[in-house]
Parts: C-alpha cells; sequence; structure tokens
C-alpha cells in the first residue's frame, strides 16, 4: 500500500493550535493554584501565533491537502483571522467575569482553545466528514463550557437542552451529508459539485439530502424554526460563554453554509435558495418580534442574534436569480461583510454585559442599565453606538452591513420583481428591531440610574471596548475596506 | 469659486467643534464647554458666507463640488455640491445652531457639554444632508441626524420625553427605510451610479416612477409632515427642550421638502405629474383642517407645532403647482419659517423658562410685567400670520399667486390661511399678552435678560429683512428653479 506524507504546510495553524492547546492543558496542569494568568496568556499567545502564521501562509492560492479533505484558500484564511480576533476579544473580555465567579479553570481556555480548533477546521474543510468533525469539536467544547458553571441548575440545563438539540442537528447534518453520498457518490466537496454538474446525480435523493444538510446549517446558525435553542442556551450559559458562542461560531457556520451550499451544491442553488429564504423571512420575523418581548438582555440579543442570522441569509439567498449567477459574488460577499460585522458588534454587546456585571451581581436585565449615562458616560456611548449599529443606523457598520445585504436583494429584484418586497418586509421588520435597541438607549440615557456603583473595568477591558465600539464607528465611516476584502475574498476562491 | 473646500468644512467643522465639546467631560467644565460650543457654532456660521458671496447666480449647475470615491465597491462617492436650492438652507442650518447656542446658554444647566455637543453634531449632519449629491451620502447623513435629536428629546425633554422621543425617531425611520429600497432600485436601473444627477437623466418608466414616487413621499411626508403622517410633530415639539424645537422646526421640517425637490420632482416627474392632485389636496388639508385644528389648542408649543404644520403644507403646495411663482414661494417660505418659527419657539422659551407653563390659561397681561419682551413677540405673532413686510408675507402670498395661476379654487382655499393663521397666532398672542396681569407669578415675571434679547433682535432683523428685501433670496433661486421646472415639464417618458 502506497502512503503518501501529507502535505502539512496548509495547515499549520491548525496544528500550532492543536499543540498549544495541549501545551496549555500540561502547564495548567502543572502550575499551582494562583497561577491561572499562565493558562490565559498561553491561550492568547497561542491565537496571536496561529494568526502569524495564518498571515505568513496566506499566498492566494486556494491549495488542498490530506488527500483533498482539506482546504486553505483566501476565504477560510480571512474568516480565521477574523476567527483569532473574536476569540482573544473574547476571552479578554470574559477573565474578569469568570475570576469573579471562581470559574476561570485552565478547562476554560483549553476548552475555548479546542472549540477554536474545531472552527478552523469547519472554516477549511473540503469534505464532508472534515466539516463534521470540526463541527463536532466545537459542539462538544461548547456543550462543556456551557455547563462550566456545575452548581447552577439553570446552567445545567442550558448545557442539556444544548447537547440534545445540538446532537440532533448533528445527526441531521450526518444524515443529510449520507444522502448526497447516495446521490452523488462522493463525500468531498468538490467532488460533489462536479458530480452535480455532470448531473449524474439522483435528484430526488439529492433534494432530499439537501433538506436535512440545510436544517443542520440551520440549527448551527440559529435561525427559525431551528432556533429554540439560542435563548435559553444564551440566557443560561455564563455570560462569558455566551459571548463565546454568540460570536466567534456563526463565522464558522457561516464558513461551513458557504463551503456546503455554495461549494458543493452551487449547482442546486436555486432549489436551497427557497429554503434560505423562508428560514431567513421567518427569522427576521420572529427574531425581532420576540426580543421586543424581552427584560432580559442576554435574551434580548438572543432574539436579535437570530434575526441578524436571517438578514445574513438573504444575502446567500439572493445568489442566483431565474438562473443567472452573475450576482452571485455580490450576495455572497455582502452575506459575508455582515456574518463579519455581526461578529465584531455581538462582541461588543455581550462583552458590555460582561464589563457591567461585578461579583455576584449579573447586569441581565435591561433595567441594570438604567442611566448609565450618568455612571459613566463614555461606556454608555459605547453601548450607544453598538445598539445603533445594530439597528442599523449610519454611520455605524451596521447599517452598511444591512445596506449591502439589502443592495444584494434589490439587484435580485431588478430580475425577479418578488425580491424587492423580500427587501421592503425585511426593511420594515429592521423597523421593529430598531424598537428595542432604541430602549436600551433609552434606559442608559433617559432614565435615572438606581444603581450607583461605579463602573469600573480592568484596563485592558476598558482599552478594548472603546477599541471594539470605536471600530464600530471608524469601520462605518470607512467601510470600504472590509467590504473590499470580503469580496476579494470570495474571489480568489471559489 | 474659491479653493477651499468649504461645503466639507461647513459639515465637519460644527461635528468636530462637538465631539471637543463632549471631551469637555462633566458639568464642572461646563463654562469651557459653552465657549467652545460657541466659537464652534460662529466658526460653523462664517464658513458658510463665503458660500453666498463666491455663489454664481446665473446658473442652475451644482457649485462648491466636492468628489472623491468613497466606497468603490458600490461606486458610493463622497460628493458634495450645492445650488440656488439648497444654498441658503445651508446658511440657515449654520445661522439657527448659534442661536440655539446662545438660547441654552443659562437655561440648560445639566450635562451641558452633551447638550451643545448634540446641536453642533446635528448642525454638521444637516449641512451633510443639504449639500449632498450624492445618495448614499444624502441616506447617512439624513438617518445619523436622527440620532442627536433623539437624544435632545429625550435627555432634556418634558415629562413625556420618552414618548416622543421613540415616537420621533420610529416614525421618521419607517420613512427613510423604504427610502433606502427607493435608492438602491434606482442604484440598479441606472446601471451603478449613486449620484443625484445622473438619476436627473435616467428614463424610468412610469410604471416605476410611481412606486418611487410613492416611497420618496412616505420618506419626505413623514419629515415634513404632510398630513396624515404628522402626528409625531406636536408629540416631539412638546416635549422637546427650545432648541430642540428650534432646530425641528427651523431645520428638520426643511429636509423633507428638500427631500421633494432634490429626488421627487427630478426623479419621478412624470409621476408628480400624475399625482400631484394628491400632492395638492393632501397639502390643502394640511393649510386648512390643521389650521383649525391649531386654533384649539390650550398649549402654546403645540399650537407652533401644529401652525408648523400647516405652514408646510404651503411649501408642498407651492412645489406641486409647478409654476416658477409657486415653487420659488415654496422655498422663500421654508426660509421664513425657519426663522419664525424658531423665533416663535424661543419666545415660548423665554416665558417657559420663566413660569414652567406652557399653557395659555396660566398667562395674561405679560405685557405688564415684559413689554420689550411683549413687542418681539407681536413681530414673530405677526410673520407667523402672514403681515406683510415680514418674512411670512413674502412666501406666503407668492405661494398664492402660483396656486391661483395653477387653479383658482386652489388658489382660494389656500387663501383662508391667511385668515385661520391670523386667527389662531393673534388670539393667542392676546390671551397671553394682553389683558390685566392675571396671576401673582405673571406679576413676578423679569423682563427678557441682554442674551434674550441678543438672540430674539438677530431673529427680528433677519424676519423684517427678508419681508422688506427678499431679493437675495429669490436671485439666487431663479436659474436652479427654472432648471428644475423645466425638466419637470419635460418628463422622462
Amino acid at each position: 500500500m502506497n502512503f503518501v506524507i501529507p502535505d502539512f504546510y496548509p495547515a499549520a495553524a491548525e496544528i500550532f493550535v492543536m499543540i498549544m492547546a495541549c501545551v496549555v492543558l500540561l502547564a495548567d496542569l502543572f502550575a499551582g493554584r494562583g497561577t491561572r494568568w499562565i493558562a490565559y496568556f498561553l491561550t492568547q499567545a497561542t491565537l496571536v501565533g496561529a494568526a502569524v502564521i495564518t498571515f505568513a501562509t496566506m499566498d492566494g492560492q486556494v491549495v488542498l491537502t490530506f488527500s483533498n479533505m482539506y482546504v486553505d484558500d483566501v476565504f477560510g484564511d480571512f474568516l480565521k483571522l477574523a476567527l483569532y480576533l473574536a476569540v482573544l476579544m473574547t476571552l479578554v473580555y470574559g477573565r474578569p467575569y469568570m475570576q469573579a465567579r471562581k470559574l476561570e479553570t485552565g478547562e476554560f481556555y483549553l476548552l475555548a482553545l479546542f472549540a477554536t480548533l474545531g472552527m478552523m477546521v469547519m472554516i477549511s474543510a473540503n469534505h464532508f466528514l472534515t466539516i463534521y468533525l470540526g463541527l463536532e469539536l466545537l459542539s462538544l467544547s461548547l456543550y462543556a463550557m456551557v455547563a462550566m458553571n456545575r452548581d447552577s441548575a439553570q446552567s445545567t440545563e442550558a448545557a442539556m437542552k444544548y447537547f440534545v438539540l445540538g446532537a440532533l442537528a448533528s445527526g441531521l447534518l450526518l444524515y443529510g451529508m449520507s444522502m448526497i453520498y447516495g446521490a452523488t457518490g462522493s463525500l468531498e466537496i468538490s467532488a460533489v459539485a462536479q458530480a452535480l454538474l455532470q448531473n449524474t446525480a439522483n435528484r430526488s435523493v439529492l433534494v432530499f439530502g439537501m433538506v436535512f444538510l440545510v436544517a443542520g446549517i440551520a440549527f448551527k446558525l440559529g435561525v427559525v424554526p431551528f432556533h429554540m435553542w439560542i435563548p435559553d442556551v444564551y440566557h443560561g450559559a455564563p455570560t462569558a460563554v455566551t459571548l463565546f458562542i454568540g460570536a466567534a461560531p456563526k463565522l464558522a457556520a457561516f464558513a461551513m453554509t458557504m463551503r456546503l451550499l455554495v461549494g458543493g451544491l452551487f449547482a442546486e442553488a436555486s432549489q436551497w435558495q427557497d429554503m434560505l429564504m423562508i428560514l431567513s423571512v421567518l427569522s427576521i420575523a420572529l427574531g425581532n418580534l420576540a426580543a421586543i418581548a424581552q427584560s432580559n438582555i442576554k435574551r434580548m440579543l438572543a432574539y436579535s442574534a437570530i434575526s441578524h442570522m436571517g438578514f445574513m441569509l438573504l444575502g446567500l439567498a439572493a445568489g442566483v436569480v431565474a438562473g443567472d449567477r452573475h450576482f452571485a459574488l455580490n450576495a455572497y460577499s455582502s452575506a459575508m461583510f455582515y456574518a463579519v460585522t455581526y461578529v465584531l458588534m455581538s462582541l461588543a454587546s455581550f462583552g458590555m454585559v460582561l464589563l457591567m456585571s461585578r461579583a455576584g451581581f449579573e447586569a441581565e436585565n435591561l433595567e441594570d442599565y438604567k442611566g448609565l449615562n450618568k455612571r459613566s458616560p463614555w461606556f454608555a456611548a459605547m453601548m450607544m453606538i453598538v445598539m445603533f449599529s445594530m439597528a442599523g443606523v449610519p454611520f455605524f457598520i451596521g447599517f452598511f452591513a444591512k445596506f449591502s445585504v439589502l443592495q444584494a436583494v434589490v439587484a435580485a429584484g431588478t430580475i425577479v420583481s418578488w425580491y424587492i418586497w423580500v427587501a421592503v418586509f425585511a426593511v420594515f421588520f429592521s423597523l421593529v428591531g430598531a424598537f428595542y435597541y432604541l430602549r436600551v438607549v433609552k434606559l442608559m440615557y433617559f432614565d435615572e440610574p438606581t444603581d450607583h456603583s461605579p463602573v469600573s473595568p480592568p484596563m485592558d477591558v476598558r482599552v478594548l471596548m472603546s477599541a471594539n465600539g470605536l471600530a464600530i464607528a471608524g469601520l462605518g465611516i470607512m467601510p470600504q475596506y472590509l467590504m473590499s476584502l470580503c469580496a476579494f475574498a470570495l474571489l480568489r476562491s471559489l | 469659486m474659491t479653493d477651499y473646500p468649504l461645503l466639507s468644512i461647513a459639515i465637519w467643522l460644527p461635528i468636530v467643534g462637538g465631539l471637543l465639546v463632549l471631551a469637555t467631560g462633566s458639568d464642572r467644565n461646563a463654562p469651557t464647554a459653552r465657549a467652545i460650543a460657541l466659537a464652534a457654532s460662529i466658526l460653523g456660521f462664517l464658513v458658510t458666507l463665503p458660500l453666498y458671496a463666491g455663489f454664481d447666480t446665473s446658473t442652475s449647475q451644482m457649485q462648491f463640488v466636492e468628489l472623491a470615491p468613497w466606497i468603490r465597491r458600490f461606486n458610493v462617492n463622497y460628493y458634495l455640491g450645492v445650488d440656488g436650492i439648497s444654498l441658503w438652507f445651508v446658511l440657515l442650518n449654520s445661522f439657527i445652531t448659534v442661536i440655539v447656542v446662545i438660547a441654552g446658554w443659562e437655561v440648560i444647566q445639566e450635562k451641558v457639554a452633551q447638550y451643545m455637543a448634540a446641536f453642533l453634531i446635528m448642525s454638521g449632519l444637516m449641512n451633510g444632508i443639504f449639500s449632498s449629491l450624492d445618495a448614499l451620502l444624502f441616506y447617512v447623513f439624513f438617518e445619523a441626524s436622527l440620532i442627536p435629536l433623539y437624544l435632545v428629546i429625550g435627555v432634556w425633554g418634558g415629562p413625556n420625553r420618552v414618548y416622543a422621543a421613540i415616537k420621533f425617531f420610529l416614525y421618521t425611520l419607517v420613512g427613510s427605510l423604504l427610502l433606502l429600497i427607493a435608492l438602491l432600485y434606482l442604484f440598479m436601473e441606472s446601471g451603478g451610479s449613486f449620484s443625484i444627477l445622473d438619476w436627473h437623466n435616467a428614463k424610468i418608466p412610469i410604471g416605476a416612477q410611481t412606486l418611487l414616487f410613492l416611497a420618496f413621499l412616505v420618506a419626505f411626508a413623514v419629515k415634513v409632515p404632510m398630513w396624515p403622517v404628522h402626528t409625531w410633530l406636536p408629540d416631539a415639539h412638546v416635549e422637546a427642550p427650545t432648541g430642540g424645537s428650534v432646530v425641528l422646526a427651523a431645520i428638520t421640517l426643511k429636509l423633507g421638502a428638500y427631500g421633494f425637490v432634490r429626488f421627487s420632482l427630478p426623479i419621478a416627474p412624470d409621476a408628480a405629474q400624475a399625482l400631484s392632485g394628491l400632492m395638492i389636496g393632501l397639502s390643502l388639508i394640511a393649510v386648512v383642517y390643521i389650521g383649525f385644528v391649531a386654533l384649539v389648542q390650550s398649549d402654546m408649543k403645540k399650537l407652533i407645532a401644529y401652525s408648523s404644520i400647516s405652514h408646510m403644507g404651503f411649501v408642498t403646495l407651492g412645489f406641486f403647482v409647478f409654476n416658477p411663482l409657486g415653487m420659488e414661494g415654496a422655498l422663500i417660505q421654508m426660509i421664513s419659517h425657519g426663522f419664525v418659527s424658531g423665533a416663535m419657539f424661543l419666545c415660548v422659551g423665554v416665558m417657559y423658562d420663566r413660569m414652567h407653563s406652557r399653557q395659555i390659561a396660566d398667562y395674561g397681561g405679560v405685557v405688564n410685567t415684559m413689554p420689550k419682551f411683549a413687542a418681539f413677540f407681536m413681530l414673530f405673532a405677526m410673520a407667523n400670520s402672514g403681515l406683510p413686510a415680514t418674512s411670512g408675507f413674502v412666501g406666503e402670498f407668492m405661494v398664492i399667486l402660483g396656486a391661483i395661476k395653477y387653479n383658482f379654487w386652489v388658489g382660494f382655499a389656500a387663501t383662508t390661511t391667511l385668515i385661520l393663521g391670523a386667527a389662531y397666532t393673534l388670539w393667542m398672542y392676546k390671551r397671553v399678552v394682553f389683558g390685566a396681569v392675571a396671576n401673582s407669578h405673571v406679576a413676578e415675571l423679569q423682563d427678557i435678560n441682554a442674551r434674550e434679547f441678543l438672540f430674539l433682535a438677530i431673529l427680528a432683523l433677519c424676519v423684517l429683512g427678508m419681508g422688506l428685501w427678499p431679493y437675495p433670496f429669490t436671485e439666487v433661486m431663479h436659474a436652479s428653479v427654472n432648471d428644475l421646472l423645466r425638466h419637470v415639464a419635460a418628463g422622462k417618458l
């Protein structure tokens, strides 16, 4: 038997993170109590190192390795860089929170690294099994992280719910993959695409499999009707973990969607686009309506996440119009731009929840934000920027995200006119959404504080939150570079 | 023409000034904040003066044009310029900002820096709206300007401020989101350009024109505000602090009307002509019906708010009779309304600061204790009811003439405003100012101080000056208005 040594070079960053995760595990084991900072700094150093490696090995080519199971391209590299940044920021925001609750264990950082590795594998997968592998690595790490606060019934319940539903979704995804394997005879994404182009696949089996695939993806993205876990898990998990779930995995889920649907099943785009369109419209409506009724900010942001993911899918659903693939690049890059900017906003919003929380006090209720402008004008301004950005008000980046997706939808609408009405619908629900974001601003600025304790986060959180808020404003004034970067990454990879 | 990017300076100077004011932080530094705000607003006004001085009145072309790529991916440009229609609004806006800063000088004692900064930033954004020639840039300024006003109403407003602020924001957001869809559609149809001037020449079929016109109508009608989407305005006015009311009446209301001239008429001229009956109908309802509504108000600010809606009905009427008299009259009316309604709200603010009441019934005989103030208030009340020799007369008269040219009965209906306007304004004036001193609070009133005298006197000069010598205002408009009307008459089909 011929054994070929694969080319490890394209996966250098993954291997590095893998090794470092083991190092963190061992270092934490041997370091005594009170030296948790070793694990923390090693983890952050790993992320920085991985970023350097990814950046250094980026050459603009599409390189396949491990018998075509793995791909290294600009699209993946770009998302990975965003991913490292998101995880790094998550850990900075989350650390004081976990410390104050005596939850800062080596496992937290270890699991974060393994989850990161899982996401990296998902982003770079060129094979159904690789995707599944990455997804499970991510999910299992997340289940454990949600349950980290083991004395809390709420956390445990959330973890259980997440685990059961997540396992079900993984099953659906796997089932869909097996069907597609049956139809096309391959598990490799590019081979599946090839088989579809040659029209050799069994159509009914294929579409059947696709439905399951989309259901699995929808669960991971958390869009209606597969959204049930989102509010409960976001609410139940320790806030630092909520932040982790709410930010970086959205990038990985987006990458998975792109690899599976666009990379593999592009020939069937008109089929899955209809499914995505329904998911998207339902998510935008339900997410925004349900968010209004929330009094807990974590739940509110959870429903807002649902609506944002719906909006992002709108971009993916506008790629191929009446058989015309002309718009695809524009539409997909708008969705990618949306995903990246959403992660940036999500980091800032949950980061603010963490920043407001103290030992023994969870700033979970909307009421806790009353009169923040009196207590800390600077952070109130940052939160206001985030809220207006999420509501899609310019000059903030959230507006340009909505703008670019709507632009893609309206572009499709010039050929098939009902797309225009979808855009009108989406816009209408953005308006509904604006209400609950405005309510947070109202609480911070118009109401008197009930809690007068000073807001005094550690210096690193202070700096990062300011940078995060200003980035949302600054990128809003100069959105062109990030937009072009997304378009470029897709252009060089698909 | 000068080489300086005057429009950019007019936009960004107040915004940077506003951020500087914000940086002074807490109320301990309030005097510094006030000083910086005053300096920034005066500088902001001064830099707009060369715009007028250097303006070439012989052409309808855009002037002081600045063009730089902004978002290349969507061919969005940082594209600024003014013509005879927009020029005066940039000046008016920068001028009103100075007045607002002076008017809030001692009145605002809480979060001074944030208050001043909000108005300065708003001023910059408004200048951006009036001078944008790129539709997305326009839209961005248009929406961004909601934020400061939302905060101003919500933070420094009256007891029901939260309701008013959110209503204001959501109402105007409804309109502007539909506008976004319309802009995106035009972007696609025009082959990938966001330039408003390109759109003016784009051929669009009548069906699409009608939809576009309606989308624009929703967006701008809310802002004007036209009947029946006007209900946010009285709430916002009543709850807003004086400065907020002034900016709302003097500038924000002009955005909607300006949108009609910049977008609806030139981009969808055929639809505009086809739907002019609807527009004139809505305008007349605003003029007549809202006039009656104003008559029965017991709250002074509410009364002036309704009178604003009625006056803005005049503006939209002037646009849709499609003749130069009507259109120029409408533009003059917009500027004049900026001075007069601003002054009216300031007058109410002066009384409110002393009495903490806006109810007409709480006043009576103010002239006995505040004679100087009563004289100013008289002038502005007269201007509000359209007395000749005040600025209020010029615009109304031109619009009425234009309307009579278009159709006698339309003109006739519009003329009722002269009676209604006089009725509600002067009746209010009579009840508040004349008569015997009504109660002990009125008896204790102090007449206006030097600061109040200053801003009322400046506005009085503007009102009188514009009424007696409107030529500088109409002069710059001729070329642009005639060009626009030719364009609308020619149609696009």
